[in-house]
């Protein structure tokens, strides 16, 4: 039987599902400059919260949606344990929102995204409907993935209530390096020691200067860092000015990005494949992710990065972009977009939910 | 009623008729060869891994291009002919189980490596190429492709793509899902297909992630971008024994909560560390009630390190017994019973039936248990190897299929087993997928909203249901039939009321 604030968002729904009006789900807020303009009436999530099971030796954690963020890594570092995709939490953050906009930090080339991590959830659909996908076990095949297809959703195919993580140890120990180097020498670097195993965590490239964060057992880092110094000649960074670096990268509190948010330039978020040579676009650019995330505050016509984007085999969404939110995702195939139009329909026959918040259309 | 739904009722002399067109229109995009109908030709095609389960198809259809398949997808689509495609046939659910009326789409002839990178460690094959032929190509490079489950040496990435395969490494090293960029094919229609990016994400809606594990239900994949794994170093392995598996469980949660992720983590029962030294002699431990092989693999210091602290955990734990592999070979003998033990088992009975589920790590010693209780209720005996790092276990249950009694008590026995997992917190299938096997128990696991939930999203893909039509989702009037009901995250409905 659902409890009082489950009911309360189901009636909800079904209420915008009997007069077709839009709804926009929200937790903490912290995401509403990310995607699409916001539509509707608010459908509040906060009050939908609590951490229901935690189970440490399973490495298997189940929160409501409207759980703040602080509290579930909270709750795992007690037990060593964390959010290893390293979800930027923007001031706020919930569980929800964190799985709905799916981003990830600076460790996700090394250890996964978002979805990568979702084990299973229940969610409202847009009849109204309580349904669970997944489960609490990673090995789960039984039916379609459906809880993974929510991570990145931005809300669109319904309200996510409860969500199951795995949630593994966090390493033992970590060291920052740094080299100054080319965007060609740096992509290069990152991904040979990737290929050599050394226990490469995340990666950086700004201004002719390369950081990497190595992290794992002590061995490993102490060895590893040592390589890096010996064969290259990297420089270690101090251990906490690399914590500081990192977070800050993270939550996008860089300089970089603090020039970003206040600008009038659009921040485009660009994923390619990692050893694409530089893209030769203009504006002042960040490398993470060993070259598959690149960072451009431009103003560069849209059309333009999105081709070149294209052209490398990869794509550009327009990341912050005050003056023009109708144009955040790259368009799709005729047959992607087919699906995608069918799967909203087969969720959310209503068009209640998130209108307009991944595409225009849908 | 769609032409599929419609097909599945023809009668023989249909049937034949039927047969006469695909013939005569997949005969023209395709070379003679490529095309089998004469029974003593389609044989081998007529099941899977479950061989229990026979069909034969109207006719075998052999692709060796992706130009081939999509032409065979349009033709197929325009005339309402199902289509069930099929990898290297090993799948264990009859996910492969060709339709009466429909075309079975073998793709092994898609078998080419098209480009290994080693630097951006990737490698784009055809959807035929084997498991283990991936990471034998990439070797070469100081690399391999890291899922790998036991049928690696014959299944193909394609029928991984399937059914989400996961292997004794997939603990540290992830599933299918988690070592593929993208992979491209058609839609029922012919249409083409692109599904995630050889950059981490592409624009839209995620939907690599529904395609992996879809077995074969929403789209055909032809073609396959994976990541390849820097190979470890070297590896090591610790063979524990336990004196009963209440204490084997315990270490296992131990391990996890000192923080340790090993490369493998398996336990044999007594009954089946039994049957697996009887057949390779590794010096197993007769008496132990729970065999654990705990891995570590990576650089010489992390190793060290590793197995140090594993050792510790273990013995702490009270491992009866503990040996640590001092080479190579000591430690491919210590696996060598677990690897053996479908053939061991083949070796004390009959047949076996391999059962697939997961339950939370926790519960293993109450399904354990919980499966002694019901060899008496059933009469058959069962052994049983678990993947006790991720909680998927595989029930061996023994019987003789020569008696049909038997055969029947034995798929009893099956299905108590998954009910149980889902009564315990878990799921009817880890990896094996649900295929024709396990419809029934779908009934179980999910309720009818979500049922219909997934049928939705099937027909968003493949709205004339031309895709191995009639596998994993169940219909709902068939879990009518079945009579059995939803059992809601180990709650029963209506607690109060008596069961029969």
């Amino acid at each position: 039987m659902p409890d009082a604030p489950l009911q309360r968002l189901v009636d909800q729904v079904r209420a915008a599902q009997a007069d077709g009006s839009a709804l926009c789900i929200r937790g903490s807020g912290s995401k509403d400059f990310y995607g699409g303009p916001l539509h509707g009436t608010r459908l509040d999530v906060t009050e939908l919260r609590g951490i229901g099971s935690y189970e440490p030796t399973e490495m298997v954690i189940t929160a409501r949606a409207g759980t703040p963020l602080s509290e579930l890594e909270d709750a795992l570092s007690a037990y060593g344990q964390g959010l290893v995709f390293e979800p930027p939490r923007f001031g706020g953050g919930t569980v929800g929102g964190m799985v709905a906009a799916g981003l990830a930090g600076p460790a996700r080339a090394s250890v996964g995204a978002v979805r990568d991590f979702v084990l299973g959830m229940s969610i409202i659909n847009g009849r109204g409907e309580i349904l669970q996908f997944g489960g609490q076990v990673m090995k789960n095949v039984a039916g379609y993935d459906l809880s993974r297809l929510f991570a990145g959703s931005m809300g669109i195919l319904g309200v996510i209530c409860e969500v199951s993580l795995k949630v593994p140890p966090i390493p033992v120990d970590q060291a920052s390096w740094e080299l100054p180097c080319s965007l060609e020498e740096a992509l290069r670097r990152s991904n040979q020691w990737v290929a050599a195993a050394l226990p490469v965590n995340a990666s950086a490239w700004e201004a002719g200067l390369l950081r990497v964060r190595l992290a794992g057992a002590r061995a490993a880092v102490t060895s590893g860092g040592a390589r890096l110094a010996r064969e290259f000649g990297a420089q270690s960074m101090e251990g906490s000015e690399a914590r500081q670096y990192w977070d800050d990268l993270r939550e996008q509190r860089a300089p970089f990005f603090a020039a970003a948010m206040s600008s009038a330039r659009t921040l485009w978020r660009i994923s390619v494949p990692a050893l694409t040579p530089d893209l030769d676009l203009p504006g002042a650019s960040l490398v993470e992710w060993h070259g598959a995330q690149r960072w451009l505050l431009s103003d560069a016509p849209p059309a333009l990065v999105r081709e070149r984007s294209v052209r490398a085999g990869g794509h550009a969404s327009a990341f912050h972009s005050p003056g023009a939110r109708d144009q955040f995702q790259s368009p799709l195939s005729a047959p992607l977009e087919r699906i995608h139009r069918s799967l909203k329909q087969s969720f959310d026959p209503s068009g209640i939910f998130n209108r307009g918040r991944l595409y225009p259309w849908l | 009623m769609s032409a599929v739904s419609l097909a599945a009722k023809f009668d023989d002399a249909q049937l034949r008729k039927r047969q006469e067109l695909v013939l005569a229109t997949l005969g023209a995009v395709l070379p003679p060869q490529a095309l089998l109908h004469r029974r003593e030709d389609t044989v081998p095609y007529e099941c899977d891994g479950l061989t229990a389960y026979r069909q034969a198809p109207l006719v075998v259809a052999l692709p060796q291009t992706e130009e081939q398949v999509a032409a065979i997808l349009r033709i197929c689509h325009h005339h309402g002919v199902p289509v069930v495609a099929r990898g290297a046939g090993t799948g264990l659910s009859g996910g492969a189980l060709p339709h009466r009326a429909g075309v079975t789409l073998s793709l092994a002839r898609l078998n080419r490596i098209r480009n290994i990178d080693p630097l951006a460690r990737t490698a784009v094959v055809e959807c035929g190429v084997r498991n283990l032929a991936i990471s034998e190509a990439a070797a070469a490079h100081g690399l391999y492709y890291a899922p790998d489950p036991s049928s690696q040496i014959a299944c193909t990435i394609g029928g991984n793509i399937a059914e989400n395969s996961g292997g004794v490494h997939c603990l540290k090293y992830g599933l299918t899902l988690h070592n593929v960029l993208c992979v491209k094919g058609f839609a029922g229609d012919g249409a083409p297909l692109e599904f995630g990016s050889a950059a981490l994400d592409a624009p839209g809606l995620d939907l690599l992630p529904l395609i992996v594990g879809s077995e074969g239900m929403l789209a055909v994949v032809t073609q396959v971008t994976v990541r390849l794994t820097p190979k470890p170093q070297l590896a090591r392995c610790i063979m524990a024994s336990f004196d009963s598996v209440e204490a084997a469980g315990a270490a296992v949660a131990s391990i996890i909560a000192a923080g340790i992720i090993p490369a493998g983590l398996e336990l044999m029962d007594k009954p089946m560390t039994a049957a697996v030294e009887d057949f390779v002699h590794a010096g197993y431990d007769l008496n132990a009630a729970a065999i654990l092989l705990c891995e570590s693999d990576g650089t010489a210091e992390e190793v060290a390190e590793e197995i140090e602290r594993m050792r510790a955990v273990l013995q702490d734990n009270g491992a009866a017994h503990l040996s640590i592999s001092r080479d190579e070979a000591q430690r491919l003998r210590f696996w060598s019973g677990r690897k053996n033990a479908f053939p061991a088992s083949g070796r004390i009975s009959p047949d076996y039936m391999c059962m697939d589920s997961t339950i939370p790590r926790r519960r293993l010693a109450e399904m354990l248990r919980a499966i002694a209780a019901m060899e008496g209720k059933y009469g058959l005996r069962c052994a049983n190897v678990f993947h006790a790092g991720d909680g998927n276990l595989h029930p061996l249950i023994l019987f003789d299929a020569n008696d049909p009694e038997q055969l029947h008590r034995c798929e009893l026995f099956g299905a108590d087993i998954l009910e149980t997992s889902v009564r315990l917190g878990g799921t009817v299938t880890g990896e094996h997928g649900v295929g024709v096997e396990k419809l029934n128990s779908m009934c179980v696991q999910f309720s009818a909203a979500e049922l219909e939930q997934m049928l939705a999203v099937k027909r968003a893909f493949d709205p004339s249901e031309i895709l191995n039509p009639g596998k994993a989702v169940p219909t709902l009037h068939r879990c009518a039939e079945y009579g059995k009901m939803h059992v809601h995250r180990g709650l029963m409905p209506y607690p109060d009321v008596p069961r029969f």
